[in-house]
C-alpha cells in the first residue's frame, strides 16, 4: 500500500531536502535522468583529498527520486569518495525503508545513486584515463 | 436523455474489467489513450485463428490458407469502410501508428524531401511524428517547423498561414500533425488544416492514434493523403497499425521494406515489386492480430463511432468537472469538453504525477504518469510530466468517482 511509501520520512525528505541547490566551481558535477518517467537528478561534489567536503543536488522528480536523492547526499557527505564504490542499491533501498517497491518505481529511487557513481567514475577516470578499464563497471546500479 | 450506448451491458464484453486485482479491488481502468482493453470477440477470433485455419496467407493454395487470405484480406475492406477509403490498395498494414509514419518518412520523405526544404508539425506531437521528421532533416539537410500551441491547448490557423505562405517559397513540403493531440485532448480542425495546405499544394499526414479509435474518420472528407493509426488503442489487438495513402501518391512512393510476398518476380539482378499494398507489407505479416482487428472493427460498428463520441462526450464533460473541483489543480488543454477526446491531464500542486499514480493503484485505478512521449509539449508547459486520465467506451461515471476519491486520498497522504 501507499502508506507504506509515503511515510513521514520520505514526505519530509521531499519537502525540505537536505543538500538542495548548486555547488559553485565544483570538482564533479554530473547528470542524468529517468527516460520513463522524465525525472532529472544532478549532484555536484566538492572532493578535497578523496573525502567529499560538499555535496549538493537538484532536480525535478517524484518524491521517491527526489527523497533518495536528499537521503543519499547525507549518507556520502564527509565520507570518502571511494565510499560511493562500495553502496550497493540495497543499501540505498534500506536506507530509505523502501525495500519493498516494484520495478518501475525503483528506478527513481535509484537515480540519484546512478548519478553519483557515474559522477566518481568521471573524477577518475578525467584524473587518470588509464584507470577506465578498472572504472567501467563501478557505475552500474542495476 | 437516453444513453446511445449500453455501458454496462458493453462492460459485460470485456472480462479484464471483472478482473480482481491483488487486493480485491476491481480495476478501473482509464489508460485508454496507452491501449484499450479486448472484448471476447477479439480474443476469440485470434484464438479460433490460431485452433482452426492458421497458415500463411496470399501464396498457398489450400482451404485453411485461402480462409486465412480471405479473412486478412476482409479486414483490409472493412478499414476502407471504417475510414471511408476509394480503394483497398491505399491500406497498408504495419506494426503501429509509429511503423506507419515511419514509413511515409522513409519511402516517401527520403525521395521527396530535399536540401532546404522544410517540414511542419506541431508542438504537441507525440515523438514518433517528431523523431523520423528530425532525422529525415538531418540527413537532407532540410528543416523541421513546429506550428506553437497556445496556453488553452489551440493551434492558431493564422501560423499555418504564415509558416506556409509566399515568404516560404515553396519550401514546406509536408505538413505532418496529430488530429488529437494524447495530452491536451484538443481535437484539431484537420479538415480546414488541409484545406490550407491543399491551397499550396502541400500534402498531409494525419496522426491518427488517438482520433481514428473515438470519432468518425472520412478521409475523403478531411481530404488528407496519409492517415496513421493503431489497432490497439480501438479494441483490436497490439503488432497491428495501418497506413493509408491517397493512391495517387501510393503510386509513386517507392517499397520500405524488402523481401517476400512484396515482389512479383526475383532474378539475379533485378526485382519486380508487387501491386499495391503489397509491395509495401514485405515478410510475413501479423495475421492473426490482422483478423482480431477485423473483430474490432465490427464491435465499433455496431455500437456505431457517434455513439462512441457522444458517450466519450458525456463522460469527458464529467471528468473535467470533477477534476477542476478538486484543491490546486492544474488542467491541461481546452477548457470545453466539446474541443477536447476523452481524455483529461493534469498536475496536483505538491505531488508529482508518480506518486500520484502510485497511490491510484490502491484504489485499482489505471492512470498515465509521465511525459506521455511528448516532451516537446511537456517543455512548452514547462513540467516534466503529469497524470492523464482516459476513457473508452466502458467507463462509467462510478469510475470517474473512484478517481477523484483516490485523487483526494492522495492530497489527504500529502497534505498539501
Amino acid at each position: 500500500m501507499s502508506e507504506d511509501i509515503y511515510r513521514e520520512m520520505i514526505l519530509d525528505h521531499y519537502r525540505n531536502p537536505r543538500n538542495k541547490g548548486k555547488i559553485e566551481e565544483p570538482d564533479i558535477r554530473i547528470n542524468d535522468s529517468n527516460p520513463l518517467c522524465g525525472d532529472e537528478i544532478s549532484i555536484d561534489l566538492k572532493v578535497e583529498n578523496d573525502i567529499i567536503k560538499d555535496i549538493k543536488f537538484d532536480g525535478r522528480g517524484c518524491a521517491i527520486s527526489q527523497a533518495s536523492a536528499s537521503m543519499l547526499t547525507e549518507m556520502v557527505s564527509n565520507k570518502p569518495l571511494t565510499t560511493i564504490k562500495d553502496i550497493t542499491k540495497d543499501d540505498v533501498l534500506e536506507n530509505i525503508g523502501l525495500t519493498n517497491l516494484g520495478p518501475a518505481r525503483i528506478k527513481c529511487a535509484l537515480l540519484s545513486l546512478k548519478v553519483l557513481k557515474l559522477g566518481m567514475v568521471k573524477y577518475y577516470v578525467d584524473k587518470d584515463p588509464s584507470s577506465i578499464e578498472e572504472m567501467k563497471d563501478q557505475s552500474k546500479v542495476f | 436523455m437516453q444513453a446511445l450506448l449500453d455501458v454496462y451491458k458493453i462492460r459485460q464484453d470485456f472480462p479484464i474489467l471483472n478482473r480482481r486485482l491483488n487486493d480485491g479491488k476491481r480495476l478501473v481502468y482509464l489508460d485508454n489513450a496507452a491501449t484499450t482493453q479486448k472484448p471476447n470477440e477479439v480474443i476469440d477470433s485470434i484464438s479460433r485463428y490460431y485452433k482452426e485455419y492458421n497458415s500463411n496467407i496470399h501464396r498457398a493454395v489450400y482451404q485453411i490458407a485461402e480462409e486465412a487470405t480471405e479473412e486478412y484480406e476482409n479486414t483490409r475492406e472493412k478499414i476502407r469502410k471504417f475510414i471511408n477509403a476509394r480503394y483497398p490498395e491505399e491500406i497498408i498494414f504495419t506494426r503501429n501508428t509509429t511503423e506507419s509514419i515511419n514509413l511515409v518518412a522513409y519511402s516517401w520523405g527520403y525521395s521527396n524531401i530535399k536540401k532546404g526544404n522544410k517540414i511542419v508539425l506541431t508542438e504537441y506531437e507525440h515523438h514518433s511524428n517528431i523523431v523520423p521528421w528530425q532525422t529525415l532533416c538531418h540527413n537532407k539537410g532540410a528543416r523541421v517547423k513546429y506550428l506553437e500551441v497556445d496556453a488553452d491547448g489551440y493551434l492558431k490557423l493564422e501560423d499555418l498561414y504564415d509558416l506556409i505562405s509566399q515568404k516560404d517559397d515553396g519550401k514546406t513540403k509536408i505538413i505532418s500533425l496529430s488530429e488529437m493531440s494524447n495530452v491536451l485532448g484538443t481535437i484539431f480542425p484537420a479538415k480546414e488544416i488541409i484545406k490550407i495546405a491543399h491551397e499550396k499544394d502541400i500534402p498531409v499526414l494525419l496522426d491518427g492514434a488517438q482520433s481514428v479509435p473515438h470519432m468518425k474518420t472520412d478521409v475523403q472528407q478531411s481530404g488528407c493523403d496519409f492517415l496513421a493509426f493503431s489497432a490497439h488503442k480501438m479494441l483490436g489487438p497490439t503488432g497491428v497499425g495501418v497506413l493509408y495513402v491517397r493512391k495517387e501518391i501510393l503510386e509513386q512512393m517507392k517499397p520500405f521494406i524488402l523481401g517476400g510476398d512484396m515482389i512479383k518476380e526475383v532474378h539475379k539482378e533485378n526485382t519486380i515489386f508487387n501491386d499495391l499494398p503489397y509491395r509495401f507489407e514485405g515478410g510475413t505479416p501479423n495475421i492473426a492480430d490482422v483478423i482480431g482487428f477485423s473483430a474490432a472493427i465490427d464491435y465499433l460498428n455496431r455500437i456505431g463511432m457517434d455513439n462512441v463520441r457522444e458517450h466519450e462526450l458525456e463522460m469527458t464533460s464529467y471528468l473535467l468537472e470533477r477534476i477542476k473541483g478538486l484543491k490546486s489543480v492544474v488542467i491541461y488543454g481546452p477548457k470545453k469538453a466539446k474541443d477536447r477526446g476523452g481524455l483529461v491531464s493534469f498536475n496536483m500542486d505538491g505531488i508529482h504525477p508518480h506518486d500520484c499514480a502510485t497511490i491510484l493503484n490502491d484504489f485499482g485505478v489505471a492512470i498515465r504518469s509521465g511525459h506521455h512521449c511528448a516532451q516537446v509539449l511537456m517543455e512548452k508547459l514547462d513540467i516534466v510530466a503529469s497524470s492523464r486520465a482516459s476513457l473508452y467506451i466502458y467507463n462509467t461515471k462510478e469510475e470517474i468517482d473512484i478517481l477523484i476519491d483516490a485523487l483526494n486520498h492522495a492530497r489527504r497522504i500529502f497534505n498539501t
